[in-house]
């Protein structure tokens, strides 16, 4: 909310400079946004008046005038505006005058008249961007007047950025009376006597809603001109308030709207057929808005209508046809309270934010009705004339907001708090707030008052009071708990341990968004089913992430793009899969993922440069997997995921579950990742990876390990994994270790099979092995090899 | 001893030294050796000649070649000393490499300057015995909204920019969800943070429509409000590792009450908001059927992103997701 200092002045004024005032408020909660001069800075211009005005002689757009400033002789000024003529109070810019951006005024000639000054308009001196023509002030602006001084210029508007709690502060009269009680200080209320009625005419007033409505008043306004202009002080007051003037009956409205807190609307009387009724709309029923925007109504949405028709969204949108316009001649004002229940969303429900309702859906005083429609009554006859009827209120008290009493223990005031505030002070804290507080058997009782709609329970009663004490008054204490020790799982393994793992062999971390071009995961996972996000940032933002692998290529293509060619980089994060069966439709799975491209090495005086390759990654992951103890158990089982180069991609398995995939690229995706380079991938489930084996010892045999290396021949489609494994399974009890150290396609190998080298490591746990024993275990081996495998010993 | 013996004696000993001075390597060296104490040579030939001497004078002359053999036997071993230094430095000479080409292998990568700074947050709170909780980030309604006193319509709601996919599934607004997963399952006395991903559908200069938060929540019979500011001082004090000025300023969060947002001083003079807190409301409390009556908490809720720009001089919140390696590396 955006308010004048003067005008807040003008209700409370303590002894407190600008900057002071907003400290206060902002450690009062009503945190201070901006303070900003109403007008440029400028000097020497002064009220004038035309009294002459006459065709330049030599330019068809320029007037000639003799302007009189108080100063004896009349000054002769060249003015271009189309609005300068004979009799017009203007603001002029005497010879020395300096304007915004240090614009002095000289004496000059134009086109061989001579011009001492400058008649100016609201823009030139930095009032408001209106520079269609000059400044027209009131025929009693008093001659020779600094402008600063008779337009208050020297005002600023403080900007307060108010919590949905602090409704009560949407007016000038709410900062006021918060103003009062942080200086101690009476608010100066301004009298608003009634408006006794000059005719009879009235409408009559239905709530056929009570629950939204309980309360309603309106009041004919007859012979209204409303082609009358808003005095300036009013124009300047809303202005200075972020308020454009638009007709005197609409600024008479949001003057009160902004002096009270009260929004208020007016109807043209002669549009409205029969009564007023506030009612729910019908379901489908249409109204034209002012904005003549057409809505469709829904039936949780009230309405002002008369007997055959909506007119108005109420605490909302003014309707269009039954509007005030410059051919209205008698009105009907309208001031209502609406319950934040029924207002609260209906705005955003039509796409809509108005003054009104952002006062409504946080609340409005219950008791303000009477007040405003007295206070809009008498300045609207003030500047259109006319004549006001009795006011007319419609009110169902029973279901008005009831007054509040809400009681305090001292106990737990204490206790939340934590410090032990005076009784006396806390009494005379609540009273200043407008509470009614007596305090006894060690409680304070309170009645709330009526502006004060957001005090319901003895919480918001400790938070006032902590305000008001101020929070930086209350000390600093640690904490105390009881020491607790908090289990430590040995066998889980935390991500912290997992990322380090990475970290360590050169991975950087990224972060990226969970939410990608549906574009692209679409080409990589055709099968699996993504969230959309109805209303994205933008369209390649627009579905969640089944996979941290999207979010990493268009990384690795961001930093390609910018001469990073070796891009090692991993992400942690949940991926989401669209799933009806799920809790809220969607799997999410934490995933560790990883993305490399680029050369092995880093460029090296000493290290080959060979590109990386499946086996670079797959040693990182077998990295990762090694942190369980258990990766022998995992995996690696050849896939045909179309994401994947078809030849380079696997599905990492454990017990024969799929717990993540490696792989390089599909190379067809290139361009649209805008990607260069083989990149290859892998991703994990994490959940499935973070927890390892606790160690069990077995002792450490005593007897000599023996080594005996084979070569075999086998066909090449053959994966030596499986070949592996199964010398694992035969060698079972003394075979401590098996080392694949050679893989030979080529020269003295028939073409469609490959040569593998390996070294078994044989040991008994209690004996030496004799040389027979061994030898009966290679030949199980290889006989198990030709069996199962084809396979020929190399000789 | 005769005279004339003693002089050749002598003789022989300077003669001895001569060759050793310019024996250069190991084989001439060894020559020298036979030359004058091998099975033929001059000193040993001189022991031989002892028997001519009469037995008062033989052991005196006796006496005398032996020192002159010591003599030699010391020349020669220093010199085969010298040798084998010099060999052995002319081989490590040869040896010798260029000890400032660089070394090979990986240089470490780095966490994300978010992550870092997530664990720092971990690690403070960790030492006072919070347990690390995480959630979902596709939350619904109650979790993000109802649970933390902010009902349908709440104008804080609006405040929220949330991405919906239907009216009660969302993207979570806040790590807030967390703490009420928590309190479903689990009862006080309470120490918890949630750190996390959340979401606002807001991009712009100071805006990522996901950025990180981490929530901190305390349950227990006595928690107070200025337990929370002893706390958040605590805690502020150790992350920049600075005696900030920091003041706590009235607000208001539909979960907490009294609510306060907490502003570090910057070097520019200004204020700058760096989280909120407050005690939590009772409404939280009693919509995981905790009794407000016998149990008080505090909570408090900071954006990650805010402390890592404020800690390392990051001027462009977006930097942190675009993963230009040239800004990552910066954070090893």
């Amino acid at each position: 909310m955006k308010f004048s200092e003067k005008w807040l002045r003008e209700w409370v004024n303590p002894a407190v400079p600008t900057a002071t005032l907003s400290e206060q408020l902002s450690m009062a909660g009503l945190e201070v946004d901006g303070v900003e001069p109403v007008a440029g800075e400028f000097e020497g211009v002064k009220v004038g008046k035309v009294v002459e005005c006459g065709q330049h002689p030599n330019a068809d757009k320029l007037r000639v005038t003799k302007v009189d400033v108080g100063e004896g002789d009349l000054l002769d000024i060249v003015c271009g505006a189309p609005n300068c003529r004979e009799g017009l109070m203007v603001a002029v810019a005497v010879v020395g005058a300096v304007l915004p951006g240090d614009f002095k005024i000289k004496k000059a000639k134009l086109r061989g008249e001579p011009s001492m000054g400058m008649l100016c308009s609201f823009s030139e001196l930095g009032i408001s961007d209106d520079h269609s023509g000059i400044i027209e002030l009131p025929a009693d602006a008093p001659i020779g007047r600094d402008i600063r001084d008779y337009l208050n210029l020297d005002d600023l508007t403080i900007e307060v950025d108010l919590t949905p709690n602090r409704a009560d502060c949407l007016s000038i009269r709410g900062v006021a009376r918060e103003v009062a009680v942080l200086n101690e200080l009476d608010v100066n209320e301004p009298e608003v006597p009634a408006v006794e009625p000059a005719i009879e005419a009235k409408l009559s007033v239905a709530l056929n809603a009570p629950k939204g409505c309980p309360r309603y008043l309106g009041r004919v306004v007859k012979n209204v001109n409303v082609t009358a202009s808003s005095p300036l002080w009013l124009t300047e007051k809303l202005r200075r308030c972020g308020v454009r003037s638009i007709d005197p009956i609409v600024d008479v409205t949001n003057f009160v709207l902004l002096e009270l807190g009260q929004p208020m609307h007016a109807f043209d009387l002669n549009k409205i057929e029969g009564g007023v009724q506030v009612r729910m709309a019908k379901q489908g029923e249409s109204l034209t808005l002012l904005d003549e925007t057409t809505v469709e109504l829904s039936d949780n949405t009230l309405v002002i209508a008369d007997d055959n028709k909506a007119l108005a969204m109420a605490g909302v949108f003014g309707g269009l046809d039954s509007g005030v316009s410059s051919d209205t001649k008698d009105i009907l004002l309208e001031s209502a309270f609406f319950s934040r229940d029924v207002i609260m969303g209906r705005a955003r429900q039509y796409g809509l934010h108005t003054d009104a309702s952002h006062r409504y859906e946080r609340g409005v005083d219950p008791q303000l009705q009477h007040r405003a429609m007295e206070r809009a009554t008498a300045l609207i006859l003030q500047i259109c004339g006319g004549e006001a009827g009795p006011v007319v209120e419609a009110v169902e008290e029973t279901l008005l907001p009831q007054v509040n009493a809400v009681t305090l223990r001292q106990d737990r005031l204490n206790r939340v708090l934590g410090i032990e505030i005076d009784p006396a002070k806390v009494t005379q804290l609540l009273s200043r707030l407008g509470l009614a507080t007596t305090y006894a058997n060690e409680k304070w009782n309170t009645i709330v008052p009526s502006y004060r709609f957001d005090i319901a329970i003895e919480e918001d009663l400790i938070e006032e009071v902590a305000r008001i004490y101020g929070y930086n008054n209350i000390p600093d204490v640690a904490p105390t708990a009881h020491l607790q020790m908090l289990p430590a799982k040995e066998a889980q393994l935390s991500d912290a341990q997992l990322k380090s793992v990475l970290l360590q062999r050169g991975y950087q971390e990224a972060i990226t968004y969970s939410f990608v071009d549906p574009k692209i995961q679409q080409t990589l996972y055709p099968d699996i089913a993504s969230l959309t996000l109805p209303h994205p940032i933008s369209s390649d933002m627009s579905v969640m992430r089944v996979s941290v692998i999207p979010g990493l290529l268009g990384a690795a293509a961001y930093n390609q793009k910018r001469q990073q060619s070796r891009i090692r980089f991993f992400e942690t994060g949940l991926k989401f899969v669209a799933d009806e069966a799920a809790p809220n439709g969607v799997i999410q799975t934490p995933v560790i993922g990883g993305l490399i491209v680029g050369k092995r090495n880093v460029e090296h005086w000493d290290l080959d440069d060979n590109a990386f390759d499946f086996y670079d990654i797959k040693g990182d992951v077998e990295a990762l997997l090694a942190q369980t103890g258990k990766g022998s158990e995992f995996t690696f089982v050849s896939s045909s995921q179309s994401t994947f180069h078809p030849g380079m991609a696997a599905d990492i398995e454990f017990n024969g579950k799929k717990v993540g995939v490696i792989g390089a690229i599909h190379p067809q995706f290139m361009k649209l990742l805008g990607l260069n380079g083989r990149v290859f991938v892998f991703e994990l489930d994490l959940s499935e990876i973070n927890t390892r084996n606790l160690p069990q010892a077995k002792p450490i045999s005593r007897y000599p390990a023996n080594r005996r290396d084979i070569a075999i021949t086998v066909k090449d489609d053959i994966a030596v994994g499986d070949i592996l494994k199964f010398v694992e399974k035969i060698g079972v009890n003394q075979l401590v270790g098996l080392n694949l150290f050679d893989v030979y396609k080529g020269s003295g190998i028939e073409p469609g099979y490959k040569s593998l080298a390996m070294t078994l490591i044989l040991q008994d746990t209690d004996k030496t092995l004799e040389e027979s024993e061994i030898q009966q275990a290679v030949n199980a081996v290889i006989s198990g090899l030709e069996s199962e495998f084809e396979a020929a010993l190399r000789e | 001893m005769p005279i004339g013996e003693i002089m050749e004696l002598e003789a022989i000993i300077n003669q001895a030294k001569a060759q050793i001075e310019t024996a250069n390597d190991a084989a001439s060296l060894d020559q020298v050796r036979v030359e004058f104490m091998g099975k033929k040579g001059k000193l040993t030939d001189l022991l031989k000649g002892l028997g001519r001497l009469s037995a008062e004078e033989r052991p005196a002359a006796g006496q005398k070649i032996n020192l002159a053999k010591q003599e030699i036997q010391q020349a020669i071993s220093a010199k085969g000393d010298a040798l084998r230094t010099a060999e052995m430095n002319k081989k490590l000479a040869e040896e010798a490499i260029d000890v400032t080409l660089p070394g090979r292998g990986e240089v470490a990568g780095n966490l994300h300057p978010v992550s870092r700074t997530i664990e720092r947050i971990e690690s403070f709170f960790s030492q006072l015995g919070f347990a690390v909780k995480s959630g979902p980030e596709v939350e619904d309604g109650f979790h993000n909204f109802d649970a933390l006193n902010i009902p349908a319509n709440h104008p804080a709601r609006a405040d929220h920019d949330t991405f919906y996919f239907n009216p009660d599934v969302m993207l979570r607004t806040q790590t807030s969800g967390v703490q009420i997963r928590t309190m479903e399952v689990e009862k006080p006395p309470l120490r918890i943070i949630s750190p996390g991903r959340v979401y606002r559908n807001d991009y712009d200069q100071t805006h990522t429509p996901m950025f990180h938060q981490v929530e901190g929540l305390m349950v227990d019979k006595h928690v107070s409000f200025t337990e929370l500011k002893g706390i958040l001082h605590d805690f502020l004090h150790h992350f920049f590792e600075e005696s900030l000025q920091i003041r706590f300023r009235p607000s208001y969060f539909p979960f907490t009450e009294p609510s306060a947002e907490v502003d570090v001083m910057g070097k520019n003079g200004q204020w700058l908001e760096v989280l909120g807190c407050g005690m939590v409301h009772p409404n939280v409390l009693k919509a995981v059927n905790i009794d407000p009556e016998e149990y008080t908490g505090f909570a408090f809720g900071m954006g990650v992103e805010r402390l890592t720009m404020l800690r390392y001089g990051v001027n462009d919140l977006r930097a942190f997701f675009e993963n230009d390696l040239r800004f990552l590396k910066q954070f090893n």
